[in-house]
């Protein structure tokens, strides 16, 4: 996985599985702790947004990212429970990998 | 607080506020003896604010539960359908709705800081804003519900958005039993914000 | 590097939710308005105002209270801007000082 495959992220689609990437960088980070490392799948394709990262800094934001909402089960984040509950992040396009399996 | 007005018509603060608090009077003073802002900028943006409320978000709560097609406009694309009830939701760059049924409750957080529907709900909650919320509603979703009274049994998913980027939730709650017939504004009476935020149901019809 | 002292989802030994309100003071109305003023005349994002909450020192950032984080954040990003400096801000504060008294 890596390089190749990242750059065909711009066309992540609904139901599509990835895998947030476990960075830890400074900077202003909007991808939380918690999700780092962690598995789910797409369920909405918001947009492109300018990049909050640059932004905060003082700079344009560009080039824009796509933001995506994605679903994860409560059960792989924190494994305790066993219900059907989930928990959706909106991550940009740059911290998630399509994933393996 | 009692405050004094100078010559310049200004509230000053009184000793007894914190440095910290002092700090911003300052700030506004500076600001305002350079231009970087007006009086009128800020008056505005009190005004803005006292203007909105959950009041607006029960409004359109309400005329989803009686009006079918504007359940779907409204769903389809929310900003639209404020600007057409008077809301001006313009300064939320994008808007969601999420639609609870008798199976699914939605719940919103910003674990990172306090992000919240400020233009359509006015102000969040101190205990949105606050680490314990933060910190438990994305790991214990349930336990936070059974504080505001809400305890779901496990058929029913619990579904929990971290608000991290530019889009605002709003939660459209499940119309209570009972209210068939009612006008808007008593069904908007049962819409709390909390309803909106999703840690608990509306309130229940209560008959006479 | 480490989790950012903001980042809390998930952190544990939370308890429980406080659900008592308190009504805003004017210093927090202000600090609110004053915030979104500068926002309003692109004199500063929200994005750079929660990074200098995030830069904040984190003893000071779970002590103070929301406004008084604020107020740090909008003083650090408007010095950081040299719209104002530390030493204005100060010698303002004096100025109060001799007209109301210390705090």
């Amino acid at each position: 996985m890596g390089r190749t495959l990242n750059a065909e992220v711009g066309k992540l689609k609904p139901g599509d599985r990835v895998t947030v990437k476990f960075e830890d960088r400074p900077g202003h980070l909007r991808t939380p702790w918690y999700i780092r490392g962690k598995t789910g799948w797409i369920e909405r394709v918001h947009g492109e947004f300018l990049n909050p990262e640059s932004l905060a800094y003082g700079r344009d934001g560009l080039p824009k990212k796509t933001l995506y909402l994605v679903a994860f089960n409560q059960s792989d984040i924190w494994g305790r429970t066993s219900n059907a509950d989930k928990l959706l992040v909106d991550i940009y396009e740059h911290w998630l990998d399509p994933a393996s399996n | 607080m009692t405050t004094a007005t100078t010559e310049h018509g200004h509230d000053h603060p009184k000793h007894e506020l914190s440095h910290c608090a002092r700090r911003i009077y300052a700030i506004r003073d500076l600001l305002l003896e350079k231009s970087v802002i007006t009086e009128k900028d800020i008056r505005c943006q009190i005004e803005y604010q006292e203007a909105r409320s959950p009041a607006n978000g029960a409004k359109l709560v309400a005329r989803a539960w009686v009006d079918p097609a504007f359940k779907e406009r409204f769903m389809a694309d929310p900003k639209a359908v404020c600007a057409e009830m008077g809301i001006d939701a313009s300064a939320i760059n994008e808007f969601v709705v999420l639609e609870n049924t008798e199976r699914v409750r939605h719940m919103v957080v910003c674990t990172l800081c306090s992000c919240y529907p400020r233009p359509i709900l006015g102000r969040p909650p101190d205990w949105y804003k606050s680490f314990n919320y933060r910190q438990r509603s994305v790991v214990d979703p349930r336990g936070v519900m059974r504080e505001f009274g809400l305890d779901l049994p496990d058929d029913v998913e619990v579904r929990v958005h971290d608000s991290t980027a530019d889009m605002r939730y709003l939660v459209l709650p499940v119309r209570p039993a009972g209210t068939e017939g009612w006008s808007e504004a008593d069904l908007a009476k049962l819409v709390t914000r909390d309803s909106m935020i999703g840690v608990m149901d509306p309130l229940p019809a209560i008959s006479e | 590097m480490a989790r950012g002292h903001h980042d809390v989802g998930g952190l544990p030994g939370a308890g429980p939710i406080d659900q008592t309100e308190h009504q805003l003071s004017d210093w927090e109305i202000l600090a609110d308005a004053v915030n979104q003023a500068l926002g309003a005349k692109g004199i500063k994002r929200t994005d750079e105002m929660r990074r200098a909450r995030e830069e904040m020192d984190s003893a000071a950032y779970r002590d103070m209270t929301y406004y008084e984080r604020w107020i740090a954040s909008i003083e650090a990003i408007l010095i950081e801007k040299n719209i104002l400096t530390k030493e204005e801000i100060d010698r303002k504060l004096r100025e109060f000082d001799a007209k109301w008294g210390e705090p």
